[in-house]
């Protein structure tokens, strides 16, 4: 029986807004879902538009929104996307259409841009010869550089839908590439730029990018990486790496404070915004009404049983962070 | 049924009237709960990235509580579902990182995890361990009339690998549920889409932007209620709506309900018993919608 592609069609020249358009193909033995648009291409429609190239999820190029999500065409077999005899291809999102399943990719090109996708060794050192990476370092960057950039992850990013000028997945995957290369010597100063507002810490946690990476970059892993080395480098002056301290300060304590083992509602949003009084100014609001609806967390702090267990845990661990 | 209930912070803290309406449902459905006073918090991915050792020491330290109890864990967050199941998961593909984690967690507790316990979220022990027949069947009040827009959270759908929900861009546990008590599911595009709680404090725009869409699609699908099973979304949904009205210069007044909310009301509890008078947005008049 025949599937029906329905396939999303606009012509930025001369169309509106895009449409869809209902294809009926029986789908061959083994095709990818870019076996079928080339067969659709040619056999039904010559100006159907998509790009494509290496045709072995390398080059990155024929990425599309499948069912709703991004995937690369030639990495996808045809049946295993077909729902109820259908299967719905749209362009990639967060990124405006140029015709048919074709975006502009500037954007994507513009955030991998900022962040200088390059390795900066020490210009005032000079290198005899080659320098070997042992296999640990080579491991620390080793997913990151599987990406293709073929902007899946740009896609279905939760928080470039509500901001674009945010970094974005891909670029800031490339940017721990850098960060965790031993041979690099713009360290703090990446930290510094990545850490600042659409940077690392607007990253919402949605695990999109992941989900949709068809290789092993998985850009919020690397995400978390890149927090992990802001944190170790000091880069803690922003909302982001506060709330991470105020996270683990009252869950397991510090400079001698015992935590509680639960988190501290009340403590967390003030350490985060850095107690100043702009930052505290703007909770008010929120927490006046969380308290006229007896919905603010008690005042004295919740501990947990066996709480010994957990403070001993948080101090060894700071010990290890000192060493 | 007995299970340790992991309650997560949320559920003692700010979202209070989750652990009520948990405790409401599970007595009526007979399933037992040992409220595990002596978890930590699970880190909500936080923790994990200041030190993902340590983050994975303290869950290991929850799971093994539970084995020493012999019971498997419900959560009741969907942000702790899905950091639980990340840290078991990391361990079982790789031994030798729970070894890691193992040694140190004894060196300062004397436990160890043995990998055998369960975590499930309610609405999963609701689904696969109760079933929906046998739920349906104890149905006091029928919630005919109530259109409910379904909103999952990230932590339990993504990244595939780490979820148990068996077919993760088209799950069905909350539609399946909101069948079961007599309401109408609201299907609607930002279901499955984050809340922006994570990033609530380093850009607040962006987090409440989020929630908004989610909610105006809800609401522009025709619900009369949104229901979650993460306490995280419904902070951000409920008790920022105000703030979110502001944003989108409209009215909204979608009341955000915890998924055992749903499943409580459906067993007859009364707005006093779920303590539905603490939500931001009250749910009274959405209530008056249930015709039977």
């Amino acid at each position: 029986m025949a599937t029906k592609f329905i396939v999303s069609r606009y012509n930025s020249e001369t169309d509106a807004k895009p449409y869809f358009q209902d294809f009926f193909l029986d789908i061959p033995k083994g095709a990818t879902l870019l076996d079928c648009l080339n067969l659709i291409k040619w056999q039904q429609d010559g100006t159907l538009t998509f790009r494509m190239s290496c045709r072995s999820a390398i080059c990155g190029s024929c990425a599309m929104r499948v069912n709703g999500h991004a995937r690369l065409a030639c990495k996808t077999q045809a049946v295993d996307v077909v729902m109820d005899g259908a299967v719905k291809i749209e362009p990639l999102g967060n990124m405006k259409t140029i015709k048919d399943l074709a975006v502009d990719l500037e954007p994507f090109w513009a955030s991998l841009e900022k962040i200088k996708p390059w390795l900066q060794p020490d210009e005032g050192e000079h290198y005899e010869k080659e320098r070997l990476q042992s296999h640990d370092d080579q491991m620390k960057i080793d997913h990151a550089s599987t990406c293709i950039l073929c902007a899946s992850c740009f896609s279905d990013c939760n928080a470039l839908e509500v901001d674009s000028k945010f970094l974005g997945p891909a670029t800031l995957a490339k940017g721990q590439r850098f960060v965790y290369d031993t041979r690099d010597a713009e360290t703090e100063s990446r930290l510094d730029y990545l850490s600042r507002l659409h940077g690392m810490w607007d990253c919402t946690h949605c695990a999109e990018c992941s989900t949709r990476c068809p290789t092993d970059a998985k850009p919020l892993d690397r995400i978390k990486e890149l927090r992990t080395a802001a944190m170790v480098h000091g880069f803690t002056n922003n909302n982001g790496a506060r709330h991470v301290l105020g996270f683990r300060e009252s869950v397991g304590g510090f400079k001698g404070i015992g935590g509680g083992g639960l988190l501290n509602e009340n403590y967390l949003p003030v350490r985060s915004v850095g107690f100043n009084l702009d930052g505290i100014f703007s909770l008010i609001p929120v927490g006046f009404r969380m308290f006229i609806r007896r919905k603010n967390p008690s005042l004295i702090p919740h501990m947990i049983e066996k709480i010994g267990e957990v403070r001993k845990m948080f101090r060894r661990f700071d010990e290890y962070r000192k060493e | 049924m007995k299970y340790a209930l992991f309650t997560g912070c949320v559920a003692k803290g700010a979202g209070r009237e989750l652990l009520a309406a948990t405790v409401y449902a599970a007595e009526r459905l007979g399933i037992q709960l040992e409220d595990m006073k002596d978890a930590t918090c699970c880190g909500a991915g936080v923790i994990q990235e200041d030190n993902p050792v340590l983050a994975d020491a303290l869950n290991a330290r929850t799971f093994a509580l539970a084995e020493e109890r012999g019971t498997d864990i419900m959560t009741i967050c969907g942000t702790c579902q899905g950091v639980l199941r990340h840290a078991q998961i990391k361990m079982a593909n790789d031994p030798k990182h729970m070894e890691k984690v193992n040694t140190e967690l004894k060196k300062d507790t004397g436990r160890t995890y043995a990998g055998r316990v369960k975590v499930k979220h309610f609405y999963q022990i609701i689904q696969e361990d109760y079933g929906l027949d046998n739920l349906a069947r104890r149905v006091t009040r029928k919630l005919s009339g109530l259109k409910v827009a379904p909103f999952y959270g990230c932590y339990v759908l993504r990244p595939h690998e780490y979820s148990d929900t068996k077919v993760p861009d088209r799950p069905d546990y909350l539609e399946k549920l909101i069948e079961a008590v007599g309401g109408t599911v609201v299907d609607y595009p930002q279901k499955q889409k984050c809340c922006g709680f994570p990033i609530l404090m380093p850009n607040k725009t962006n987090s409440l932007q989020l929630s908004g869409n989610a909610i105006l699609g809800a609401l522009e699908a025709g619900a009369d209620c949104l229901m979650t099973p993460c306490p995280l979304c419904h902070l951000n949904m409920d008790s920022y709506q105000p703030e979110i009205e502001t944003i989108f210069e409209r009215r909204i007044g979608l009341p955000i309900l915890h998924y055992p909310q749903l499943v409580a009301l459906a067993l007859g509890a009364s707005l006093d018993d779920l303590k539905l008078n603490t939500h931001i947005v009250l749910p009274n008049d959405a209530l008056k919608k249930i015709t039977a």
